[in-house]
């Protein structure tokens, strides 16, 4: 029996290494557990303190960590900012999410058609997204300013608010409030955008002259056609939102530091300025893990979905 | 010529709805970076007179604020600062995900899968959770107010998202390519090295540009970490330097946001196809 | 009164023209196949006579009235897709039903044209399920049905069957044949199968390059070409053409037979010809070989049946001859089919 021997036996690292790279189990775990390591170090850890934080009294200033049970959050529950900044969190989220998916929507859809200047509109489009959130954040707090803002100028001009009067954007409960959705369905509106359009591009063109066939019409084609199979990839888009938004600080640090009166507080941002600012990382890690729950059904959803779309 | 039928009215006017919607849409989007644009160039008294057009130019338009900002203030060094953070944190990140993503994607079998999903979920793990104890870490490894303390913390987000995108990438590369150069004499490593990555350039450079980006924008580490305005990024030091007490630098400030933010969405907009294509063939068998 | 007809109707994408000047009509009831190589324009002809694409010019008449301005659900047409086009998140029931319900049929009407529809193709009992649950030929079925509950006029088809692997094709063939001559209902069929056409057509439409080639019986298109594109095209393996005194000579190949087998048959012209290869396809044999004679070298193929013994071997000459009757004669600088030539 003839046998084909190999070339003289491998002697240089290099060849060594390229024999285990044969070795396809090994390989594997070799290329993915610095990856998987880094990430349970650096994240799986770093939550497992943050669990452990928030059962101690560790503060900035001393090096002291004792255990002391719930007290933090004893505390923070009987605190009534925190269940304002808890409601507000809820609210911020799911009214910007709502109108970032349908915004998205129809600008995904007046964006399938090719024209003229396509890529400079997308350009422009993604730019809220790409731009560094606090300044872009800062453009809109000077768009907001009280006494030199556009937007009151323009009101002003068009007669509808009084030439002496001004609206205080940022300084108003309830137009905060506003303000601040508004900045943020501005940010996450880009994205969202890029993640539908990805999904009505999927759609097989010969779905929509099939519908055109058959007599759909407009309206019937939107509810009964394209949102149905836009569903799966919408979903994934809104998650992310959601995870984006709940967990912003960014936004109210710029533009209200959580007021006023912390009618714009979020749980983030009471998180930073109770950890970091108020020098309590105990009690602000306690309230930083309100935001866990909300992740955690996120995630499920997401897998879910992942199961469920592994259909064709 | 004919009178229009009631299919060309129909046309012209979806025509000039759609024309309406980009307008409305594209305004609101990019209406804050066209104001930063004006705003950089305007006087500040211009800026601060309230009975002015502020579309107009009323007095001549001014460099006064780009000097300000690129002589008088950190904001050279914060650019600095974050490209050399950027530059690391991407090496670093190209170095573990792009390995993970291809054992990802090729090798491990069923529960490859499920590791994937796995990895990506951590990336919806967020700073406001983990930035509090980091913070003590942080201090305690000493590399508190340093950029090192962001090379070593911003890896913890760039590597699970940026390892589903390589996975998204090398499973849309046949395997037949890698089995044909095992068969001419590659080792499974080799045929990695010299073939899938050359073929993979456009996704790893789609990687570069998102982590990235994702560096330029990140705020709540770098604020935690770093107090001195010498090490700051620029999405920290323009919102906390650049306004002293109660007065706003707004020319200057807006100079600062828009300068930061228009190149790399350029950039980055060459790369969104290929970002969407590889963070959707990641959820595809 | 002709159902579908199309007048100089033209498609141009950018410069290129798609369909370039086509007249038709079909006749009542008929299975008309639009038959052709890729890209020849038949989809898009197709599509126009949808409403799915604009004619650039000329026009798309159904029922007698010019439909140009007319969306495809106005045109009281149903078509079915090569990819069958079913949605995806719908049950088959609601598939079917679909088109009932966008034509705003009353409610109670809807689940008993459904099971009429399903019932003709034998797929009652699938109607609860999901298009991904189905085989390849249930779904086509499921585009069948669909296409039929609305009793439109005219049924657009394009190419049906090139997802079937071939065993159902025929089958799938038959079962088509059969139902479109029970319903009778005017249908217009695109492929690029020349089987599939003959097997199918009422009348086939050959097609190339956006022009008509011929309209014709399967047997017309077959036994009497216009020109050397359709000679060529229909056929396998296609018809020899050969030529000869400025002119072109075709000739099937089931009409190139040894001498012996033709005896006493006066009106024949021969042909020394050596043979290069035989392949041995069970049924019938074909033989490629080189025709020697007065004019530039032809390779020719022979179709001899099993039944009939093969006289030369590999590399050897014989003579074969054609009966004058199945020739046909093409003019050199058009291709167009001219009267026979003196020989």
């Amino acid at each position: 029996m003839t046998s084909i021997t190999a070339s003289t036996a491998p002697t240089s690292l290099w060849h060594r290494l390229t024999r285990l790279g044969d070795r396809e189990q090994v390989l594997a775990w070799l290329m993915l557990s610095p990856a998987v390591l880094f990430i349970v170090v650096l994240v799986g850890t770093p939550f497992l303190l943050a669990l452990f934080y928030s059962l101690s009294n560790v503060t900035v200033g001393s090096t002291e960590m004792a255990f002391v049970g719930l007290s933090n959050f004893e505390a923070i529950t009987a605190n009534p900012t925190f269940w304002r900044s808890l409601g507000n969190t809820f609210l911020f989220t799911f009214v910007s999410q709502a109108l970032v998916v349908v915004l998205a929507k129809v600008l995904a859809m007046a964006l399938m058609k090719d024209f003229r200047g396509k890529w400079l509109v997308r350009l422009l489009v993604i730019l809220p997204w790409v731009a560094p959130i606090s300044l872009g954040s800062i453009g809109w707090l000077w768009i907001f300013d009280s006494i030199y803002s556009v937007l009151n100028w323009g009101l002003h001009q068009m007669g509808w608010l009084d030439p002496e009067a001004r609206l205080f954007w940022l300084g108003r409960e309830d137009l905060a409030m506003g303000s601040i959705i508004t900045v943020h369905v501005w940010r996450m509106l880009p994205l969202a955008t890029i993640i539908l359009l990805a999904g009505l591009s999927a759609i097989p063109a010969d779905l929509h002259d099939a519908a055109a066939i058959d007599g759909a019409r407009f309206w019937r084609h939107l509810f009964q056609i394209n949102l149905p199979l836009v569903m799966p990839i919408m979903l994934v888009a809104v998650l992310f939102g959601m995870v984006f938004t709940f967990t912003d600080m960014i936004v109210i640090f710029i533009l209200t530091r959580g007021g006023p009166y912390d009618s714009t507080q979020m749980l983030a941002s009471l998180a930073y300025f109770t950890g970091i600012d108020g020098g309590d990382l105990a009690e602000g890690a306690a309230i930083s893990l309100f935001l866990f729950p909300l992740l955690v059904v996120v995630a499920v959803v997401m897998l879910s979905v992942a199961k469920r779309s592994e259909v064709t | 010529m004919a009178a229009p039928t009631r299919t060309q009215w129909r046309k012209a006017g979806a025509r000039t709805g759609h024309f309406g919607i980009l307008a409305a849409f594209v305004g609101f989007l990019a209406f804050p970076f066209y104001w930063m644009l004006i705003t950089t160039f305007k006087e500040t008294r211009d800026l601060l007179n309230p009975d002015n057009n502020p579309f107009l130019f009323n007095d001549p338009p001014t460099l006064e604020h780009l000097r300000v900002l690129f002589f008088d203030t950190l904001y050279v060094q914060w650019l600095i600062n974050t490209t050399i953070v950027g530059v690391l944190v991407v090496g670093i990140t190209l170095l573990l995900a792009i390995p993970a993503g291809y054992a990802l994607a090729r090798i491990t079998g069923v529960w490859g899968q499920q590791l994937g999903i796995g990895i990506f979920l951590t990336y919806l793990v967020p700073p406001t959770i983990l930035f509090i104890p980091f913070s003590r870490v942080i201090s305690l490894l000493n590399l508190q107010d340093t950029i090192w303390s962001l090379v070593l913390v911003y890896p913890s987000f760039t590597v699970p998202f940026c390892t589903w995108l390589m996975m998204g990438f090398f499973k849309a590369i046949p395997r037949d390519l890698e089995e044909s150069a095992m068969v001419d004499g590659c080792s499974r490593l080799e045929a990695f090295v010299r073939i899938v990555v050359p073929i993979s350039i456009a996704g790893i450079l789609t990687v570069v540009i998102f982590s990235f980006t994702l560096v330029t924008q990140e705020f709540v580490y770098a604020l935690t970490f770093i107090t001195s305005s010498r090490e700051l990024t620029v999405s920290v030091g323009v919102p906390t330097f650049l306004v002293r007490g109660d007065v706003y630098f707004w020319g200057s400030l807006m100079a600062a946001c828009f300068i930061a933010s228009v190149p790399t969405a350029i950039l980055y907009n060459l790369f969104v196809d290929r970002f969407i294509a590889g963070f959707t063939m990641g959820a595809i068998k | 009164m002709a159902i579908v007809e199309t007048r100089n109707i033209t498609k141009r994408f950018g410069n290129v023209p798609a369909v370039d000047g086509v007249d038709l009509a079909t006749r009542e009831g008929e299975f008309l196949v639009f038959l052709g190589p890729s890209g020849c324009g038949k989809t898009t002809l197709l599509r126009m006579i949808a409403g799915l694409e604009a004619p650039s010019g000329g026009e798309v008449l159904i029922g007698g009235r010019v439909v140009n301005d007319l969306p495809p659900r106005d045109r009281n047409i149903a078509m079915v897709f090569q990819s069958y086009a079913l949605y995806p998140h719908m049950t088959v029931f609601n598939n079917i039903a679909f088109p009932l319900k966008a034509h705003r049929m009353p409610k109670a009407e809807i689940p008993g044209k459904v099971s009429w529809a399903a019932g003709l193709f034998g797929i009652g009992h699938l109607l609860d399920r999901k298009p991904r649950e189905l085989s390849g030929g249930e779904r086509q079925r499921v585009a069948l049905a669909r296409a039929v509950v609305r009793e439109p006029q005219v049924f657009l088809l394009d190419e049906p069957l090139s997802n079937l692997d071939a065993k159902l094709r025929a089958s799938a063939r038959e079962e088509l044949q059969q139902f479109q001559r029970r319903i009778a209902t005017t249908t217009i069929y695109v492929t690029h199968d020349q089987i599939e056409a003959m097997g199918l057509g009422d009348r086939v439409v050959v097609l190339n390059q956006g022009k008509v080639h011929q309209v014709g019986s399967p047997q017309e298109v077959y036994n009497d070409p216009a020109d050397t594109f359709v000679a060529g095209f229909l056929g396998s393996p296609p018809m020899n053409l050969i030529e000869r005194d400025g002119y072109i000579l075709g000739f099937r190949p089931e009409h190139l037979l040894p001498a012996e087998a033709r005896t006493g048959e006066a009106d024949a012209v021969s042909f020394a010809f050596r043979t290069t290869r035989v392949e041995n396809l069970g049924a019938d044999r074909l033989v490629y070989g080189d025709l020697e004679h007065a004019g530039p070298p032809a390779h020719v193929v022979s179709r001899l049946p099993s039944t009939v013994p093969l006289p030369v071997a590999v590399g050897e000459q014989h003579q074969f001859i054609v009966g004058r009757g199945d020739l046909r004669f093409f003019a050199k600088d058009t291709g167009q089919r001219t009267a026979p030539q003196p020989l």
